[in-house]
């Protein structure tokens, strides 16, 4: 073995990111590292390119133990990363970036003309004969991610890391990138490969490792591997036992409440059509990546559609901007709730009343004594643990920031309501709440839109299931069919008709 | 009384300079009639920090929304250049001074537009109209001392009402008015929450982008305002002097008013008082009369006491101290009391 | 309109003025516009020129040394008979001087000095700073006689040449004379607003300006400012306290016209006559003028028609 890492672990504070994790990497072997979000794959590439400090565990590369303290570290040893924003400066030219810290010197000085040789030497094997005079910033994404990776090939050369490196590339720079790949492979360097495109993975990898919770959870060849066994890898969650807790979905067709024709946005999401019933739970489901999070924030004009419109049954609805879905009776429980949703400094009332105020607008303020009563009312509808309503939000644990966030977005009675994530690390208590919630607020007549990673979830609540892949929407389940195998067979693409 | 709580701090400091400066300066609290108006130290304390009171208005606003205004002193240096020319060309007070408030928010409508729509860094951005703001200021009144006999646009410099002088008027309307706006309105609400997380913001519905632009327009009116003070002042625009390095004092204002440059929270009452510490320092060295190679050192020497005793840390380390010692004299009064 | 296109023109910009058939060409590199009497001193040299037929190239440096520089090798490279350079620092200068003495052009620094060795210039033209507080202090002397006289000072910017030069000078006339005493003595920073500033505090300390009984500023500058302090107060500048300061400003003799002020030192901002003299002699046979040529220090008070020196220097971009 090129590469031997054993009983990996790596402790923060409150979480455990890597429990004793094992991991191979052969010379000549492509060797994909798959998981969701807080898997754990970013802590054990951080740890194994000296970007963290590992707390313990030993990484063996060619028969020696290493403890890279420095990703240049790390470089001199041998292991090289290429990260999908790529990490070289476009305003220099393209020897220099592939020579940078190492340029031939001539009595102190940088000889450029060796420079520019070694240079074409360096991209010689990769079949890419270009002026390497010019800005690394002129040429393409795919142009300038292969100049990363002979780079980092020529800084270290036996293990190359590639993280995400086809995230922003087109399908025919993806096919450039991964011919350079197999050379390197065929060249007998070891290299892991980070995506989450499964048709990629399947494309170019030797070998599969999953890692789920920190944890590994298996390793196989590609070959023998089942799309839907990758998935069920992956979320965690056997097809075989089927969660008791259904929705109580009724077959019964809800009055239509908003239609989305053709909605899409170049390079994000495809276009797409979706109804929303009165009362109806949709629930988005698909890998991180597949564009879940990106078809929610398009509709509520955070990054808006380019194409198609939305309508209800009176007329069609202005998404261009959030305050925009605002006004149209949208709201939207965002995904990353510390960057995206809470204003940590101010307190749970001006969080909970925040929305309500800039819909009223600044000259209208809300009276302390009705900021009070919302505050206090939504505090213990939604049994957020606090001191007092005036507490910084900062200071609550995640779920009750949750549950204020929510109660946000519920002041303002919105007829649509995009749930991102709502779960995402909150405690078990927390969890159900919310859950409990959702069909609290259907009952009443609202309308949600629930994006989750977790196949349980939306098969507990969802009335609907959407199915997304590769920024596409590839399936839609209702009634029946909603159940945890038909989810994760559509997610892993395959036979499931749309 | 929550108030009261949040600028303690601030009073104090004021207290302690004024009694520090009293030692040197005796008379310095003494306050004569001449005329129709009040004169004595603290009254030019309160004339003469006018124009930093002015732009610490606006700067505590700016600073609230994570941002900072580096161009008020040069915006002071073209609104003062605009009114002056304006009343020497004849156009009359009124017209001249709402061309000069107009040149300030629209310097203030450029930094905005910089900050919110373009989204350049706000130091960069404001950066750009403090180098080039003053070259305009020169364009307008030809490099010399533009000056005036309007005894009309005088009065806004060394006049008074009431027996105060007009400078104190206006800062004290400003900044108090502002003070209410925001307080009385949701304003402030919406400028403390974008500072603190304005993608949060927008998503909850918060206009970001106009409150942000909106802020520094107000900057700029503020610093128009402080110009047209300085103008009336000598009676003439100083295109090369006016506002000079007054953006700095006016960061510092803010800052002496305990207002993180991270943004959020904010006081403009607290920087008020910082602006009147500011001019206190200044008027106390010239009334000190001690050789002016001394000025600036005796300056920064106290600016640095005031804030380092209003730091958090300091202040938790002295309700520490205090605690301690009043549990221990509490812990010996209960022994004294078993005996 | 033309200072108007001189300060909008590019550093480097050249503009050819007064294009006489066959008189000589001088290259001007000037500071820049950083004060009236720099502008006043840009159009008395351009006048100067016209006057006596001569071709200016002029060029406005705008504070930057390495612009003063590129304009003096474009001179240079041009053939000019003569260069005149109000140099902006006084280091740094050897390598282009030394480029202009090659080339046999001969300099002419105005107004303030360089550090090089002084065969890399023809002359210098400049005041004495320390004579101007001199005649200052000598006619206040003169003015007040055997009568006692508490006498304020506004220095200038802390530190710099005029400001110590302007102080000391003042102090020599004073020196022997006991019933004259400097008691109150701060810096204004040579503005206006300052200037007004530190009066009112000089005026505040010193019993409401009724122990003041003169007024010694640094610049016209901060005298106007101070006279507004000292009129606020409620005294008449001019006469319940006496003001003298330096430089000759338009602002100021319009305030001794109106009797608010007492004297002024003027500063010529004619600098280029001396030096067009020197170099018409220069070039004529070569006469070698003295290494510094030092400008008068002429006092107007009151009875110099304050008045008409207004009007005749009102026009010159002060």
């Amino acid at each position: 073995m090129l590469l031997t890492i054993r009983s990996l672990t790596k402790t923060f504070p409150g979480t455990r990111a890597l429990d004793a994790v094992d991991f191979d990497l052969a010379a000549g072997e492509v060797h994909a590292l798959l998981g969701e979000n807080g898997a754990g794959k970013s802590t054990l590439i951080k740890c194994l390119t000296g970007a963290y400090r590992r707390d313990g565990g030993t990484i063996t590369l060619d028969g020696a133990t290493i403890d890279p303290q420095s990703t240049v570290e790390a470089q001199e040893q041998g292991i090289g990363t290429v990260y999908q924003e790529v990490n070289l400066l476009p305003n220099l030219t393209v020897a220099q970036n592939l020579m940078f810290g190492r340029e031939p010197r001539r009595w102190g000085l940088v000889n450029s003309r060796a420079l520019r040789a070694e240079a074409r030497e360096t991209l010689r094997p990769y079949g890419l004969d270009i002026d390497v005079d010019r800005d690394l910033g002129s040429y393409s994404v795919a142009i300038q991610q292969i100049v990363a990776i002979a780079r980092a090939v020529a800084l270290s050369g036996k293990v190359l890391i590639l993280d995400e490196p086809t995230a922003s590339l087109d399908a025919a720079e993806v096919r450039m990138v991964f011919d350079v790949v197999r050379g390197l492979r065929e060249r007998g360097l070891g290299i892991v490969f980070v995506s989450h495109f499964l048709d990629q993975v399947f494309d170019l990898t030797d070998r599969v490792t999953v890692l789920r919770n920190g944890r590994k959870i298996v390793t196989e060849r590609t070959a023998e591997l089942d799309r839907v066994k990758l998935i069920e890898h992956m979320l965690g969650r056997a097809l075989e036992h089927e969660v008791a807790g259904q929705a109580a979905r009724t077959a019964a067709a809800r009055p239509p409440l908003l239609e989305f024709r053709g909605f899409g946005r170049r390079g994000v999401v495809e276009p797409f059509d979706l109804t929303v019933g009165q009362g109806e739970v949709v629930g988005l489901a698909g890998l991180l990546g597949s564009g879940r999070t990106e078809s929610a924030e398009m509709m509520f004009g955070v990054r808006p559609a380019q194409s198609g419109e939305a309508s209800d049954a009176q007329s069609r609805l202005d998404l261009s901007s959030p305050r925009a879905a605002i006004a149209e009776g949208f709201g939207f429980v965002p995904e990353e709730r510390k960057t995206d949703g809470i204003v940590a400094e101010l307190s749970i009332r001006e969080n909970i009343i925040l929305g309500l105020q800039a819909r009223r607008g600044w000259a209208r303020p809300i009276p302390r004594s009705e900021q009070n009563r919302i505050a206090d009312d939504y505090i213990k509808r939604l049994d957020i643990r606090t001191s007092g309503r005036e507490k910084p939000i900062g200071e609550l644990s995640g779920g009750n920031q949750q549950k204020a966030i929510l109660a946000r977005w519920l002041a303002m009675n919105p007829r649509f309501l995009i749930l991102d994530e709502p779960t995402r690390g909150i405690d078990v208590g927390a969890h159900a709440e919310i859950l409990r919630l959702i069909r609290e607020l259907t009952q009443a007549g609202m309308s949600i839109l629930l994006v989750s990673s977790e196949i349980d979830e939306l098969v507990a609540s969802a009335d609907r299931v959407i199915v997304l892949r590769d920024r596409r929407h590839v399936a839609e389940l209702d009634g029946p069919r909603v159940t945890g195998a038909e989810i994760m067979r559509a997610i892993a693409g395959g036979e499931v008709a749309a | 009384m929550t108030l009261l709580k949040r600028i303690a701090p601030q009073l104090v400091a004021l207290a302690l300079l004024v009694a520090l400066v009293t030692v040197f300066y005796p008379d310095f609290l003494k306050i004569g009639i001449s005329g129709d108006r009040l004169v004595g130290p603290m009254i030019d304390v309160l004339k003469r920090g006018a124009p930093v009171a002015l732009l610490a208005t606006g700067m505590t606003l700016v600073i609230a929304t994570r941002g900072i205004d580096l161009s008020v002193g040069t915006t002071m240096a073209i609104c003062g250049a605009v009114a002056a020319s304006a009343v020497a060309g004849g156009w009359g007070l009124g017209p001249a001074l709402l061309l000069a408030l107009a040149a300030g928010a629209l310097a203030g409508l450029w930094n905005g537009l910089l900050v919110a729509v373009v989204g350049i860094q706000p130091f960069v951005a404001t950066l750009i109209l403090m180098t080039m703001g003053r070259g305009i200021a020169q364009l307008i009144t030809e490099g010399r001392i533009l000056t005036f006999t309007d005894a009309g646009f005088a009065f806004f410099g060394s006049g008074s009402l009431l027996g105060l002088p007009v400078p104190a008027w206006l800062w004290l309307a400003c900044g108090l008015g502002m003070a209410a706006l925001m307080r009385r309105t949701a304003l402030g609400l919406l400028v403390e929450s974008i500072g603190i997380n304005r993608r949060a913001s927008a998503l909850a519905g918060v206009n970001a982008t106009v409150l942000l632009i909106a802020v520094y327009v107000v900057s700029g009116l503020c610093a128009a305002l402080a110009g047209i003070v300085v103008t009336a002042d000598i009676r003439g625009a100083d295109a090369n002097n006016a506002g000079l390095w007054l953006e700095l004092d006016a960061i510092l204002a803010v800052v002496i008013g305990g207002n993180s440059l991270l943004g959020g929270r904010f006081s403009i009452i607290a920087s008020l008082i910082g602006a009147l510490i500011i001019q206190t320092i200044d008027t106390g060295i010239l009334l000190a009369g001690f050789p002016s190679e001394y000025n600036l050192v005796i300056k920064a020497v106290l600016v640095l006491v005031i804030l380092v005793l209003q730091s958090p840390r300091i202040a938790g380390e002295w309700r520490l101290w205090r605690d301690s010692h009043r549990a221990s004299r509490e812990a010996a009064l209960q022994r004294g009391a078993a005996k | 309109m033309t200072r108007f296109l001189m300060s909008t023109a590019a550093a480097l910009a050249i503009s050819a003025t007064a294009a006489l058939a066959e008189g000589e060409t001088v290259g001007f590199s000037q500071i820049g516009s950083e004060s009236g009497w720099r502008a006043a001193e840009t159009t008395l040299t351009k006048t100067q020129a016209e006057e006596r037929g001569l071709k200016l190239q002029f060029s406005d440096a705008q504070q930057k040394q390495e612009n003063q520089i590129a304009a003096i090798r474009s001179f240079i490279a041009q053939g000019v008979d003569a260069i005149l350079l109000a140099p902006v620092v006084a280091t740094g200068w050897d390598s282009v001087l030394q480029e202009a003495k090659e080339a046999e052009i001969p300099v002419v620094l105005l107004d303030r000095q360089v550090d090089s060795s002084d065969d890399l210039y023809l002359t210098a033209v400049g005041s004495n700073l320390v004579h101007e507080g001199e005649v200052a202090g000598k006619w206040l002397v003169d003015t007040v006689g055997d009568k006692e006289c508490r006498v304020v000072e506004l220095q200038g910017t802390t530190g710099s040449s005029p400001a110590i030069d302007r102080k000391k000078g003042f102090e020599n006339a004073l020196a022997g004379h006991d019933n004259l005493k400097i008691v109150r003595s701060q810096t204004g920073d040579f503005t206006r607003a300052q200037g007004k500033e530190v009066m009112e505090s000089f005026l505040q300390a010193e019993n409401g300006g009724k122990d003041i009984c003169a007024l010694y500023a640094h610049n016209d500058d901060m005298a106007v400012g101070a006279i507004q302090a000292i009129k606020e107060a409620g005294l008449k500048p001019g006469s319940d306290i006496l003001v003298v300061s330096i430089d000759g400003v338009p602002d100021l003799f319009q305030a001794m016209a109106n009797g608010e002020a007492n004297a002024t030192v003027e500063l010529t901002p004619n600098m280029a006559g001396p030096a067009f003299d020197a170099l018409e002699a220069y070039w004529k046979d070569g006469t070698q003028p003295p290494k510094f040529i030092q400008t008068e220090s002429k006092l107007y008070t009151q009875a110099d028609d304050p008045a008409g020196e207004y009007e005749r220097r009102k026009g010159l971009g002060y």
